[in-house]
């Protein structure tokens, strides 16, 4: 089976919307939300209601950083424009849609994968992986053999090696990387709808759970698009210039 | 513990047939399997207690890469898995013998090492261009298979120290020690660099240097002192060890060896080339070169190697990537002057854009079908040279050096054929050729271009002169 994997989709429907029929085209009959459904763009209702819609057909979905800030305290750490987009988002919610969010897991297993938005050591605490030393401390918490995250937006692989680090692989979109049944693998499969590489273009990723093997994708979409509707909604403009410059 | 195996036992279906080899990394065992009717080859690292990582690793690294790699140069990946904690790997067994037992009857002639040789980096093109390096070429990882047409090939094995450059490098992150087969390691291997596809051409170039003179150029170093001997001292030329050796052959075996990569053959689709047209090898000092380097020079690089760092000699490896072998296809029989300027006015600009480009000007002689080989004769021959005049005139004015542009009268009754042929048989990347008017006999036919364009295989361009009816031209 192929599973298609969608992180950090931040409100964003364009986004969504364009990886959904990538990962389809790519023989996804599956897929996987990584958290980080709202917060930042101008779509947050409808992006929580196509994913619940997954969710009833089968899909997994797990809860981010501003999913659960809908409903609870603001992180400390969150910016401003974080902050501003999470009030404007509380507002543009109903209460199921709430409630969806609030309920969301932190982390699914799954066969011999994990799913979590952050990482597999303190999924609620939000720290990232950001590093080979955090990769291998996150590889280290879990039994299993693949661990699936977003919350750092940028796409990256890690596997363990002769030592506690992790090794760090930067996978090339398009290109196929087998996993090997020896190691351990970690993937950050990208943001959907908020890239920050310097590529307005959405990330995502597949899974083919009987070849193990991990495709990973860029998909560019209408991007203008969802920056005017950013802009439309009265959020913060910066937000949607992260969209049109991708950083 | 690891299982014991023998044969009768079955592995993922596969079952056991004979033992073939037992290597120091792994062994090799024939099997078979019902829905599989060719002869199969299942490899199984040794994993016992005590034994060194690096053949785990390498097992694991070859299990990565045969399973995404293509094409008649490498055998076909067919399944792999585990058995408790024995890992297994399945592939087809290419029939042929390694070259290694040739170094037994060596020196060979020329001709055949200039073909062996040929064959060998037509292989690795093939590989180069799926990205892989295969960073252990030597003779016993060159098989020479004979396809059921009768046509030989080499066949690559043996991918444990291979490196594909989009997928993780299993070995360099665990290991920072040179690897390679010490006689045959390129410098740059040496430093620790594992990227430059042009470190396979100086192993080529190792094994073509054994099999011409039977001796190793720079012996069987056994520290990593001895391997670095190589970056400082130049082997001994081959024609001051097998006189009969061609300048041609001396030329090009050195320029595999040459310590600096951007030195050597810009790809191995060019050494191919070069390999299959020696007669056109532009030839250099390394060509008359009767000894080794002197002491004082020795002493110069010996200095300069000390501060030698993988980067700098690894800088230009993206750039071998971008040496096209081009070819230009004219047609002499029926000139059209607009057409030629068209046509050298485009490959011009291609040839500007990519500083280690090569240019075959190609023209067709065509010959009766069934009769007499036209070139045998005094008229044959003088139509064969007049054609010949004709490709460097029309080249003339591109003004490239001759180490950068070839000429070729192919003689054959199908002109199309012929072409095609050429392409293929040589890795050109990019083919280009003038459009023809259509003339009666050519409407029923069919067009050249049209069947080059699509059977030749590589990028092919046709060129039309400005201001010609459409109408007309339709080929």
């Amino acid at each position: 089976m192929r599973i298609g994997l969608l992180a950090d989709l931040h409100a964003n429907r364009e986004a969504t919307e364009a990886c959904l029929l990538a990962l389809a085209d790519a023989g996804c009959t599956q897929f996987a939300f990584l958290g980080d459904l709202v917060g930042y763009g101008a779509d947050p209702g409808w992006v929580v209601d196509c994913v619940r819609e997954h969710v009833a057909g089968g899909a997994v979905a797990v809860q981010g950083n501003h999913d659960a800030a809908v409903d609870g305290d603001l992180e400390p750490a969150m910016n401003e424009q974080a902050r501003v987009a999470l009030q404007w988002t509380r507002d543009a919610l109903d209460a199921d849609q709430r409630r969806f969010l609030r309920e969301l897991p932190l982390q699914v297993v799954e066969e011999d994968r994990l799913y979590a938005h952050a990482n597999a050591f303190a999924p609620g605490r939000w720290a990232y992986v950001y590093n080979p030393l955090a990769a291998g401390q996150s590889l280290k918490a879990t039994p299993q053999w693949l661990t699936l995250l977003g919350h750092v937006h940028d796409q990256a692989v890690y596997y363990t090696g002769a030592t506690a680090q992790a090794i760090h692989f930067q996978p090339v979109p398009g290109a196929t990387l087998p996993l090997l049944p020896s190691r351990r693998w970690l993937a950050i499969v990208g943001s959907c709808g908020q890239p920050r590489d310097g590529n307005p273009a959405a990330a995502c990723a597949w899974l083919d759970t009987q070849r193990r093997q991990l495709g990973f994708l860029r998909v560019p979409y209408d991007h203008e698009r969802a920056a005017q509707k950013v802009i439309a909604a009265g959020l913060p403009a910066v937000l949607a210039q992260r969209l049109l410059s991708g950083r | 513990m690891p299982v014991r195996l023998e044969a009768g036992m079955v592995l993922g279906g596969f079952t056991l047939i004979e033992a073939l080899h037992e290597g120091g990394m792994a062994t090799l065992w024939r099997v078979s399997h019902p829905a599989h009717a060719q002869p199969l080859l299942m490899k199984l690292p040794r994993i016992a207690y005590g034994e060194s990582v690096s053949q785990v690793v390498g097992f694991e690294v070859e299990r990565m890469l045969l399973p995404v790699l293509s094409g008649p140069h490498v055998p076909r990946f067919i399944a792999t898995g585990d058995e408790d904690d024995q890992p297994w790997l399945v592939m087809e067994q290419v029939s042929g013998h390694t070259l290694r037992p040739l170094l037994d009857d060596a020196p060979l002639a020329p001709a055949q090492v200039a073909r062996l040789g040929a064959l060998a980096a037509i292989a690795l093109d093939d590989l180069h261009r799926q990205q892989v390096v295969h960073l252990d070429i030597k003779p016993s990882n060159l098989l020479l298979h004979r396809s059921g047409a009768g046509q030989q090939r080499i066949v690559l094995i043996d991918f444990g120290l291979s490196r594909h450059a989009q997928l993780p490098d299993l070995l360099a992150e665990q290991f920072h020690i040179p690897m390679g087969t010490a006689p045959y390691i390129a410098p740059e291997q040496v430093l620790g660099l594992r990227s430059d596809p042009r470190s396979d051409l100086f192993a080529l170039g190792v094994t073509l240097y054994h099999l011409a003179t039977a001796q190793r150029p720079f012996g069987f170093p056994g520290s990593e002192r001895g391997l670095r001997r190589r970056l400082y001292q130049d082997p001994l030329p081959p024609r001051s060890l097998v006189p009969a050796i061609p300048r041609w052959l001396q030329e090009t075996i050195l320029r595999c060896l040459e310590v600096d990569p951007e030195q050597r053959h810009p790809n191995a689709a060019q050494l191919a080339f070069d390999l299959q047209h020696p007669e056109q090898i532009s030839l250099t000092e390394r060509a008359q070169r009767t000894q080794r380097a002197g002491r004082l020079e020795r002493t110069r690089r010996w200095w300069r190697s000390l501060g030698m760092e993988a980067d700098r000699l690894g800088a230009g490896a993206a750039s071998a990537a971008r040496a096209p072998l081009i070819m230009a296809a004219l047609d002499l029989k029926q000139p059209d002057p607009e057409l030629d300027v068209a046509l050298r006015d485009t490959v011009q600009r291609l040839v500007a854009t990519a500083p280690g480009a090569r240019l075959a000007c190609v023209t067709v002689l065509r010959t009766a079908r069934v009769g007499l080989d036209s070139n045998i004769d005094a008229e044959g021959r003088n139509r064969h040279v007049k054609r010949l005049v004709g490709l460097r005139d029309w080249a003339r004015t591109l003004d490239l050096p001759g180490n950068r542009i070839t000429f070729h009268v192919l003689e054959s009754p199908d002109i199309a054929d012929a072409l095609i042929e050429y392409a293929r048989s040589n890795a050109i990347d990019h083919l280009i050729m003038g459009a023809r008017g259509v003339t009666g006999v050519r409407r029923l036919l069919g067009s050249v271009s049209a069947r080059v364009v699509a059977e030749a295989g590589c990028t092919t361009t046709v060129v039309r002169a400005r201001g010609i009816d459409a109408a007309s031209d339709q080929a």
